[in-house]
């Protein structure tokens, strides 16, 4: 029994992502008695190799270094990865849940003839894997029928593996080749000084109650202060106060931040499922039976007109 | 150019689910069913090319129950010229649903099939690869830009470091994601004049494709409970609060 632990990485480091997964990997591997293979495919990315060696519980790292693999395009890297999994007869194929392997990993397993388990949160043993639905609202336990078993593991479920201690092998794999049907054109790296949604460690979202997009700039203040990330309800998207790609919720981003801070957001269910992972959460609402308070770990009723300004001050 | 949608009814993401007393399933009786909403920015972008004259013809498609007539002619009263049901009672899972759009893609040869990047009950984010893959048409997932250049499409993709662009040969799948445009609301005419557009209805079971799923549920239960915590009189105290625990 074999376990392909998928490195995410942009050919120059290993990203943290990773770390997470293996932590997944190992717990499967302890419940089936199982190797750990990890498969650095990419372009010029031997240093991301060589510096996975030193990951502690993996036997071997697998370099697939070639141009047809640089931006691990699906339709070059998923044939690869497939003759790869029967080659070396892996069971079990784990890579994060990032926007990488979510693009990449369904259609090897459609290549396959498998099914994939995404956003596993919890394996309960060599077969049964718990997973989010109806966006974290319920948890669904599954039991896969399929010989092969490929996921994706949701980071904020497993921690960190430690990076360093081992001494794995090494192997060089064959090239890829280039299906001929995709390229990579550009990459728009977003280097703003706020962090991203999805990965910030603080939150801070307004909903309608911010009554207009240009009074968002009291919460960008906030936000500054704290190197937070800013978001926001559905409400305040379909209000027009702020762009789509802002909303937090089941129709949005869904974030697991250490502190979501949610003001003038009433906490509707689509809402709610977009944020609720979180570790901390504070909600400013003038509104004392508004349901965001039901799930809030420190609730302050009050107008947020005010206290953002006063919070602004104090931080 | 002919372009298939992926068409998916289920719960309006505003009501909140329970789960079936026997821990089965999430119990969706008699709730309100809707498109799923990344299948309304599919369905919406499917529109647009065609007013742009990208596209020639819309065919709205879905997997399931009769009860998908509802969102089918949610889908032609928004514009598509007609509707594609693959019937069946069955659980349908992603792959499966891949397979089944693979038949009317070999029958209907489009140049492009749009799907919303995941849908908001089984979050599985999965369909459009596995189409892909049985197709072998090249992917753009999470796409939130579009254009045509000659035999090529050029994607820009939502991705955890920000925007990745990538050109694919058609026919290729696309799936959407929250930026690639705002749907546009049904109008009462276009709503009646839906009624007289065709749906066609094709049983599942006549294929003769395997749809057995491959993953079965064992339970489904609710998420651990986050309770109520404290009210705090001031911005001093919650400020207070938040760094005695360490959160800022």
């Amino acid at each position: 029994m074999s376990i392909l632990v998928i490195a995410e990485h942009n050919n120059e480091e290993l990203q943290a992502a990773t770390a997470n997964t293996l932590t997944a990997a190992k717990i499967l591997a302890e419940k089936t008695g199982s190797e750990i293979s990890l498969l650095v495919a990419g372009n010029n990315c031997a240093a991301v190799a060589e510096t996975a060696k030193a990951i502690p519980g993996i036997t071997q790292v697998l370099l697939a270094d070639c141009p047809a693999l640089e931006k691990q395009l699906p339709e070059n890297f998923a044939p690869y990865l497939v003759d790869l999994v029967n080659e070396k007869s892996f069971i079990y194929v784990l890579a994060p849940s990032t926007t990488n392997a979510k693009n990449v990993l369904p259609r090897a397993a459609a290549l396959m003839d498998v099914a994939q388990v995404s956003d596993v949160i919890d394996i309960v043993d060599a077969d049964t894997f718990v997973r989010p639905i109806y966006a974290g609202n319920a948890l669904e336990t599954v039991k896969s029928s399929d010989a092969i078993k490929l996921m994706t593991v949701r980071n904020a479920a497993f921690d960190a593996a430690e990076l360093t201690g081992g001494n794995a092998s090494l192997e060089k794999l064959n090239d890829a080749t280039d299906a001929g049907v995709s390229s990579f054109i550009s990459e728009n790296v977003v280097e703003s000084d706020r962090p991203e949604l999805s990965n910030a460690r603080i939150v801070i979202s307004g909903g309608r109650g911010m009554q207009s997009g240009e009074n968002f700039t009291m919460l960008e203040a906030v936000a500054d202060k704290l190197g937070a990330a800013i978001g926001a309800s559905r409400a305040a998207v379909d209000a027009g106060y702020v762009p789509n790609d802002m909303q937090v919720g089941q129709t949005g981003k869904i974030v697991a931040p250490d502190l979501y801070i949610a003001v003038g957001i009433s906490g509707a269910i689509q809402h709610l499922a977009g944020m609720k992972g979180s570790k901390i959460i504070v909600a400013i609402n003038k509104d004392e039976d508004a349901p965001i308070f039901n799930v809030a770990d420190y609730g302050l009723v009050a107008d947020l007109f005010d206290v953002l300004p006063e919070l602004e001050s104090q931080l | 150019m002919k372009i298939l949608v992926g068409v998916k009814r289920v719960v309006d993401a505003y009501i909140k689910v329970r789960i079936k007393a026997d821990n089965s399933a999430v119990d969706t009786e008699k709730l309100k069913m809707v498109v799923n909403p990344f299948c309304e920015i599919a369905i919406e972008e499917a529109l647009r090319l065609k007013e742009s004259g990208v596209a020639s013809e819309v065919i709205a498609v879905s997997v399931g129950p009769d009860s998908c007539h509802e969102q089918l002619r949610t889908a032609l009263a928004l514009g598509a010229d007609r509707a594609i049901h693959l019937a069946t009672d069955e659980i349908v899972q992603p792959l499966a649903i891949a397979k089944l759009f693979n038949v009317i893609v070999e029958r209907e040869k489009p140049g492009l099939v749009l799907f919303g990047k995941q849908s908001i009950d089984g979050d599985n984010n999965q369909t459009g690869q596995m189409l892909a893959a049985l197709s072998g048409m090249p992917q753009g997932t999470f796409a939130s830009e579009l254009t045509f250049q000659g035999d090529q499409i050029i994607v820009t993709r939502e991705v955890d470091s920000g925007l990745q662009t990538v050109a694919l040969k058609l026919p290729a799948v696309i799936t959407a994601d929250l930026r690639l445009n705002e749907p546009r609301y049904v109008s009462l005419p276009n709503l009646m004049k839906a009624k007289r557009k065709p749906i066609e209805s094709i049983s599942v079971a006549e294929l003769g494709i395997d749809i057995t799923p491959r993953l079965s549920t064992v339970t489904v239960l609710n998420p651990p409970e986050r309770s109520a915590g404290e009210k705090v009189g001031s911005v001093t105290e919650l400020v207070e609060k938040l760094k005695t625990e360490g959160a800022i």
